[in-house]
């Protein structure tokens, strides 16, 4: 009994031993600057390989969505014979909602993990160490410049991925469903808002942005330096970050749209 | 070499970034540049609104012309009153314009319909609209309908 009460103190401890250690990480690599720094050029190469390279899966994804999303809001709408609401339920559903969480849920699996896992190496190849022995503050050199392409690559790819969503669904709604493609796209330009919809659903993917990225880096940076402890890191990386989005994504919508 | 295709790609992702908003807001969203400062506000009373909410359409002979920006209750009368902004462009509403409350088709949004009287003046800004038309409302109308059943039974 009291071994229980130990356990739990200790892993209770650890939790949030853990989120003050996550909390010093980002606040210390946020801002750019210090001995070694990275410079702009370290941005451009980390927003190549979050951002460029999850292109390919953003895209195949969004497109099949928004197609998806047009063959079962059909179903259900032509029942009302309201089938020509069709475009607005597409595009709402995909600028709201699954445009950043889905593209969130993808970018932890492709760029999440994949940052975990590099950071980690880094770690247990004492590369990180050895910064520190040059003077270079592997924060600022490391984590700085991956944290930042996070932020920054995630809302380019949620809007990527909405975009794509719309014209997937345009395609099965006017080319194979038949529906009028005035009554598609005007229906949608009438109920869709630009500072209500688009620049929500961007500000909600940039928020993801941070916490998915933000995730990972510490994962990496705080995994224990074995192979195991990369695998186990990488794991930790893409379940954590993904309920971490839902949960968040339930905050945010009922922060901006739950008064309408 | 390989850097510079890197930079490249990043920036054909970035642009593609910015298309895409730009799609989004201009295809979508049917965003329009002259939108802002173009309009007026005019207010109109109902007895009852029946779901009508801001940003709600304003509209004549189907055609948009502008939006609800306020809705409140008067204390002193107990009726709703609706602030409407409507575009510059429509500048010549008759004086004794009416107002509607409509649903678009059987269960679509509420919104509001104007028709043109006949006057001579114009509405100008700040007006009131006299002449409305509440919405209708399912239960009364069930309510009246059952009520003169009864009167005839």
């Amino acid at each position: 009994m009291l071994d229980r009460l130990t356990q739990l103190g200790k892993s209770g401890t650890a939790a949030i031993g853990s989120l003050g250690r996550a909390s010093l990480l980002f606040w210390n690599s946020f801002f750019w600057g210090g001995p070694g720094s990275a410079g702009f050029g370290d941005l451009i190469r980390q927003l190549y390989s979050v951002g460029v390279r999850s292109l390919s899966i953003i895209l195949v994804a969004g497109f099949f969505v928004g197609m998806v999303l047009g063959l079962q809001g059909y179903t259900t709408l032509v029942d009302f014979g309201s089938e020509s609401a069709l475009g607005t339920l597409v595009s709402l559903t995909l600028l709201r909602e699954l445009g950043p969480v889905v593209t969130a849920l993808l970018f932890a699996g492709r760029a999440g993990s994949a940052l975990t896992a590099e950071i980690g190496l880094m770690k247990a190849t004492e590369q990180l160490s050895a910064m520190e022995m040059m003077g270079v503050d592997p924060l600022k050199r490391v984590i700085t410049p991956r944290l930042w392409a996070g932020i920054l690559a995630m809302p380019v790819l949620a809007l990527i991925f909405s975009t794509v969503g719309v014209w997937g669904g345009a395609f099965v709604a006017i080319d194979m469903l038949g529906i009028d493609d005035g009554a598609y796209w005007g229906n949608m330009q009438a109920s869709v808002e630009f500072y209500e919809d688009v620049i929500k659903g961007v500000i909600k993917s940039v928020a993801f942005g941070i916490v998915v990225t933000w995730i990972a880096v510490y994962q990496g940076y705080d995994s224990m330096p074995t192979s195991e402890g990369i695998g186990k890191a990488t794991t930790q990386t893409v379940v954590i970050s993904s309920l971490a989005v839902l949960g968040l994504d339930f905050v945010l919508t009922a922060v901006m749209f739950g008064g309408v | 070499m390989r850097m510079r295709y890197i930079e490249l790609a990043v920036g054909v992702f970035m642009i593609m970034g910015v298309i895409a908003l730009v799609l989004m807001a201009f295809r979508v969203s049917g965003l329009t540049m002259d939108d802002a400062g173009e309009t007026y506000t005019v207010k109109a009373r109902f007895e009852n609104l029946g779901g009508l909410t801001e940003r709600a359409k304003v509209s004549m002979a189907g055609v948009t012309i502008g939006r609800v920006t306020q809705v409140y209750l008067d204390t002193e009368w107990y009726s709703a009153v609706v602030e409407m902004e409507i575009n510059k462009s429509m500048s010549t509403l008759t004086s004794d314009t009416s107002a509607a409350i409509l649903t678009a088709g059987l269960l679509g949004e509420k919104y509001i319909g104007l028709t043109v009287g006949a006057e001579e003046e114009y509405l100008a800004e700040g007006d009131w609209i006299e002449d409305t038309q509440s919405a209708l409302v399912l239960e009364e109308l069930i309510g009246r309908f059952l009520f003169n059943k009864a009167e005839e039974g």
